[in-house]
């Protein structure tokens, strides 16, 4: 692995390293705490690192290089779309006037922040043909609860309260069912027919007075467009149930189809995923949620409207399933999103969907000359391939190949997702990888393919060259040591 | 794989043994070699009726999540208590060891719509 790192030794945790009154003071001492705060109030056995300066500032740069991203190498993680993260938006997001904000600014003397929030809102309706979004939501699945305390109250409103089916096919993502269950509904599972796709005669064999909710994703996981779509979502609408859009994948066709045309209600976006935020650990996401027109009543609050020539933050709706989160939402992430779609324009967010297309289809052609790939056809912006005969011939799993990728230098693909493809590799390049990049990392999956056939022992005990190497998964699922505690 | 004789199995990839009106069920080695690694195990309570072929269980792997079936209907009379603390038995010894629960059977036809040996080694190889 190309990593800067040049010892190969676990770094010490930071309460680890160091010796009293190592760290530089360039201030005096002051006053003793204890004329501060009460006796009791004060802890004698609080171990506070003591560090020098020189030695803080290379224990976090080295766990910075240690650490994998889309700005150190390749990050091919099906589903997720880790795409490049344009320096730019981070510039407009720390211009002084938006980054220092504070959020109880009265809305008179934020009217350029407010601007900010309608205007990417009336881009993301344009683009993906919904009559409003809420810019409320934090992360994907944060929106598909939001949707699906949406479809209760819409129900409930019109005296529907039969309504509990939530209806999610096998090819979903694992947070559909996640959230429906979360909400209250009975989640039921579809599967998908020999084409990876979700047939119509399935949906319309579970289809009654009692759907609320229809969760779909498409592309789906497999990478496939649902070629019924709209047979689909009319069947559900005839049934009285809703049709729901699950965004992870909107990168594989912004600007070319609009989930609104197919017939969706509801419709989330990740916009650290498609719109170039910078994402992964966990960190802050923000997955706006698009309504058709009948369902506007009852999004978040608070909701940016234009009155007049000025924008104000609505908290009077009446029907609304009220905040989702604290303040304004992921502020700073609107901005990067809005900075993105003012680069590119409409004509370059289409054209960023088709070469991601364009770069899944190359791999996948490429791939399949060593590696099976189940659903063999034009596929969308992700595709899977499956090591289940390379397994069978050699004993190498998915798991295995996705740790030899870490030996040279790349971030595996996601394994084993979508559940239904055996030894799955699920592999999404981005639109912003070149060619050179695409080949290299086809070059290296062939020669772990290749390594595998003539000595799979090589390719069972990667990775070699990363600062740890196989771990215990086991053992990491049952017993995981996440926390420092003190010692003494 | 082989697939011991004298056992029945269900196309959910459970295997049981019937012993008189008692059954012992566990997942195949097929089942377990799919999962990967095993990491928790949830068993149906002693004492619950349970319907066969219904979800009674979870097996969570390293990998994924999966419902638990049972093959047979009945009482449940019997959980693996050694399975808390070491999930892996099943992993290593999916007929013997790793044994999930045993059922006081119900009835009659309880095994019906359950596979032989030889049927359960052919349905695994078309799927």
């Amino acid at each position: 692995m190309s990593t800067p790192v040049s010892d190969h030794t676990a770094t010490p945790l930071i309460f680890e390293s160091g010796q009293d009154g190592r760290a530089n003071r360039y201030f005096e001492r002051g006053k003793s705490l204890d004329q501060f705060l009460p006796r009791e109030a004060l802890r004698a056995e609080l171990p506070i690192p003591d560090n020098s300066e020189m030695d803080v500032v290379r224990h976090f740069t080295r766990l910075s290089q240690r650490t994998f991203g889309i700005d150190v190498g390749f990050y091919p993680l099906g589903s997720c779309t880790m795409k490049y993260n344009p320096r730019v938006n981070d510039a407009m997001a720390n211009l002084p006037g938006l980054r220092d904000l504070h959020p109880y600014t009265p809305d008179d003397q934020a009217q350029g922040a407010l601007r900010i929030m309608w205007e990417l809102e009336r881009s993301l309706c344009s683009l993906f043909g919904m009559a409003a979004f809420s810019l409320n939501p934090s992360a994907g699945a944060h929106a598909e609860l939001a949707a699906l305390l949406i479809a209760k109250a819409y129900f409930k409103g019109r005296g529907e309260t039969k309504r509990d089916k939530v209806i999610v096919p096998d090819t979903a993502h694992g947070t559909n069912p996640a959230s429906a269950a979360m909400c209250g509904f009975k989640v039921i599972s579809l599967k998908s027919d020999k084409r990876g796709r979700v047939s119509v005669d399935e949906v319309k064999k579970v289809l009654g007075d009692d759907t609320a909710v229809v969760m779909m994703t498409n592309p789906n996981t497999l990478g496939l467009f649902e070629d019924h779509v709209h047979e689909i979502t009319r069947a559900v609408h005839e049934a009285g149930g809703l049709c729901y859009y699950d965004g992870a994948n909107a990168n594989a066709l912004m600007g070319n189809a609009r989930p609104g045309d197919m017939g969706f209600d509801l419709m989330h976006l990740n916009l650290h995923k498609t719109f170039t935020i910078p994402h992964g650990g966990g960190g802050a996401g923000s997955g706006p949620l698009g309504v058709a027109k009948h369902l506007v009543d009852f999004l978040p609050t608070p909701y940016v409207r234009k009155k007049n020539d000025s924008f104000v933050l609505d908290f009077d709706m009446p029907k609304s399933i009220g905040p989702m989160r604290s303040f304004w939402s992921n502020f700073a992430h609107i901005v990067r999103a809005l900075a993105y779609v003012y680069a590119n324009g409409a004509e370059g967010l289409t054209k960023v969907s088709q070469l991601a297309v364009l770069n899944a289809n190359y791999m996948r052609v490429k791939i399949r000359e060593f590696l099976e790939t189940p659903y063999d056809e034009i596929c969308r912006h992700e595709f899977v391939a499956s090591a289940q005969e390379l397994k069978k011939e050699t004993g190498v799993r998915a798991l295995d190949i996705a740790k030899a990728l870490l030996d040279r230098g790349y971030m595996a693909p996601t394994i084993y997702f979508p559940l239904i493809v055996p030894e799955c590799l699920m592999i999404e390049p981005t639109e912003t990888e070149s060619k050179e990049t695409l080949d290299a990392f086809v070059d290296a999956l062939r020669d772990i393919v290749e390594t595998a056939k003539r000595e799979p022992e090589k390719i069972l005990a990667a990775p070699v060259t990363t600062v740890v190497g196989r771990l215990d998964e086991t053992r990491a699922a049952r017993e995981p040591d996440l926390r420092w505690r003190p010692t003494s | 794989m082989a697939q011991p004789e004298g056992l029945l199995y269900s196309k959910e990839h459970e295997w049981v043994k019937i012993d008189g009106d008692n059954a012992t069920v566990g997942i195949t080695d097929y089942a377990q070699d799919s999962l990967g690694d095993i990491v928790y195990v949830e068993l149906p309570k002693i004492g619950r009726q349970v319907v066969q072929f219904a979800s009674v269980g979870v097996v969570e792997s390293v990998k994924a999540v999966s419902d638990l079936f049972t093959p047979v209907g009945g009482e449940v009379t019997e959980v693996n208590a050694g399975l808390e603390n070491d999930p892996a038995l099943v992993n290593r010894e999916p007929f013997e060891g790793g044994w999930l629960f045993k059922v006081k059977l119900s009835g009659d036809a309880q095994t019906s719509g359950l596979l032989s040996a030889a049927d359960y080694e052919s349905f695994t190889k078309e799927s």
